[in-house]
């Protein structure tokens, strides 16, 4: 199949996606009641009323796994087509494809260990 | 002909999607039903069986509410953002040899990124919703999805070593003699771990903790909005059971050379196997505690796909294993 009409498929397979919520959204405009209130468009706050607002800022632990998380995501995208051709690379390099990729996942497993250390990964 | 089956065949997938999703929250609640003592639903149509089709109805004419603080167009948005993704994934899965929608050379790859897409969908909702609850749920998730789709790519990095490609075809024929939930088998654990935890269910299901977060990030949501949300999760279900098969199970390859029955069958069967297991562990396990919850992804997960990487490309050296690795 050539890749161009790969993607077309993909294409469609989004536009359904995206096509569904809209028409049964539509659909259920026709069909659902609608009598607003003041007290229904109030933030649910368990029956009492909402005390300020919600966008605050917030714990910074949450960025710190945000930043783990694209590390590892990287290495991740670096590890894919490594392990996809490792077996030619094997054959035609030899043993160091295994020893580069040993340092490169080295050196994050260090940086993992870093973290933990710092107790970057405990959540309090 | 053959134009037409390109633009129906996503439409006849997503219906036979919307199919099993109804029915799979039916036999999810009868299966937990029986596991604990219970009778499961019973009242609507014969066996239960339209108790379903009530609830979609149900929700489809309750009124639609949008908090006033709220951003609207991202509150309206996140629901699409959170489902998109879940049936565009399905677009490379090879159900059997024959049924396929598109063949394309990095279909794992695709999986794991589109996937994550779903993650910024709730997050969205969240924060759009300008509620505490949903807020501290949307974030939850959040940290939660990305820490669990470290380990959920780390683990299936053994398996490409040993196809030598991405393609979900290819990685399906290599394993005619053995499946890899054997070679593979310390991946297949944290794979089946971390992707309980990507579908944010129990005992991982922290983000949508009733007794502690209300409904977490879609508290605010009702109706079809809030059903949206409820159904990408369902379509996940759907489309990680099927990716365990092809991965993990040897996809539409028969065991034991049991060709009588065709592929799509084994398919099926294999399919409805990890979608139970996915219902026995939700009845079994109780929910872990959030600290609990990430530093098991960091401090063990992690690590062990890591070992799995290494372990693989070292057994791929001994002469009589070249086999299996």
């Amino acid at each position: 199949m050539p890749i161009s009409k790969s993607f077309l498929i993909i294409g469609i397979f989004f536009l359904v996606a995206v096509l569904l919520p809209i028409a049964a959204l539509t659909l259920g405009r026709f069909l659902r009641a609608s009598k607003p209130s003041e007290e229904k468009a109030t933030t649910y706050e368990s029956g009492v009323n909402p005390i300020g607002g919600s966008w605050v800022q917030f714990h910074v632990r949450y960025y710190l796994y945000a930043l783990l998380f694209v590390i590892f995501d990287v290495e991740a995208i670096y590890l894919f087509p490594w392990a996809a051709s490792y077996d030619v690379l094997r054959s035609e390099i030899g043993l160091g494809i295994l020893l580069e990729m040993g340092l490169f996942l080295g050196f994050l497993i260090l940086g993992l260990i870093y973290a933990w250390k710092k107790k970057v990964l405990e959540w309090k | 002909m053959n134009t037409l089956l390109l633009y129906l065949g996503p439409v006849i997938l997503l219906l036979i999607v919307l199919g099993f999703v109804t029915y799979a929250i039916l036999a999810e609640r009868k299966v937990i039903g029986w596991i604990q003592g219970r009778i499961g639903p019973n009242q609507v149509g014969p066996w239960g069986l339209l108790q379903t089709v009530a609830d979609i109805v149900k929700l489809l004419i309750k009124e639609d509410t949008i908090p006033k603080n709220a951003d609207k167009t991202l509150f309206k948005l996140s629901p699409i953002i959170a489902f998109v993704p879940a049936f565009v994934v399905l677009a490379v899965m090879p159900f059997s040899s024959q049924i396929q929608f598109t063949d394309i050379g990095v279909g794992l790859l695709y999986y794991m990124a589109i996937s994550s897409i779903t993650t910024i969908g709730i997050l969205i909702g969240g924060w759009a919703s300008n509620n505490k609850y949903a807020l501290l749920g949307g974030m939850r998730s959040a940290a939660q999805m990305i820490s669990y789709e470290i380990p959920l790519v780390m683990s299936v990095v053994g398996i490409v070593l040993t196809v030598g490609s991405l393609n979900l075809n290819d990685i399906v024929e290599a394993q005619q003699k053995t499946w890899f939930i054997f070679p593979q088998i310390i991946g297949f654990v944290v794979f089946i771990i971390s992707s309980v935890s990507e579908l944010n269910r129990t005992p991982f299901d922290l983000p949508e903790a009733e007794s502690e977060l209300v409904a977490g990030y879609h508290v605010e949501y009702s109706g079809f909005r809030f059903a949206f949300f409820m159904l990408a999760e369902y379509v996940y279900i759907f489309a990680m059971s099927s990716l365990t098969t092809v991965l993990f199970l040897g996809g539409w390859n028969a065991p034991f050379g049991f060709t009588f029955l065709p592929g799509i069958v084994w398919f099926i069967i294999k399919f409805s196997v990890v979608v139970f297991f996915l219902y026995w562990v939700r009845a079994t396990m109780p929910r872990i505690r959030v600290d609990q919850l990430m530093q098991f992804a960091w401090k063990v997960l992690l690590p062990v796909a890591l070992a799995n990487i290494i372990l693989t490309t070292l057994l791929k050296e001994v002469p009589f294993l070249t086999h299996y690795y």
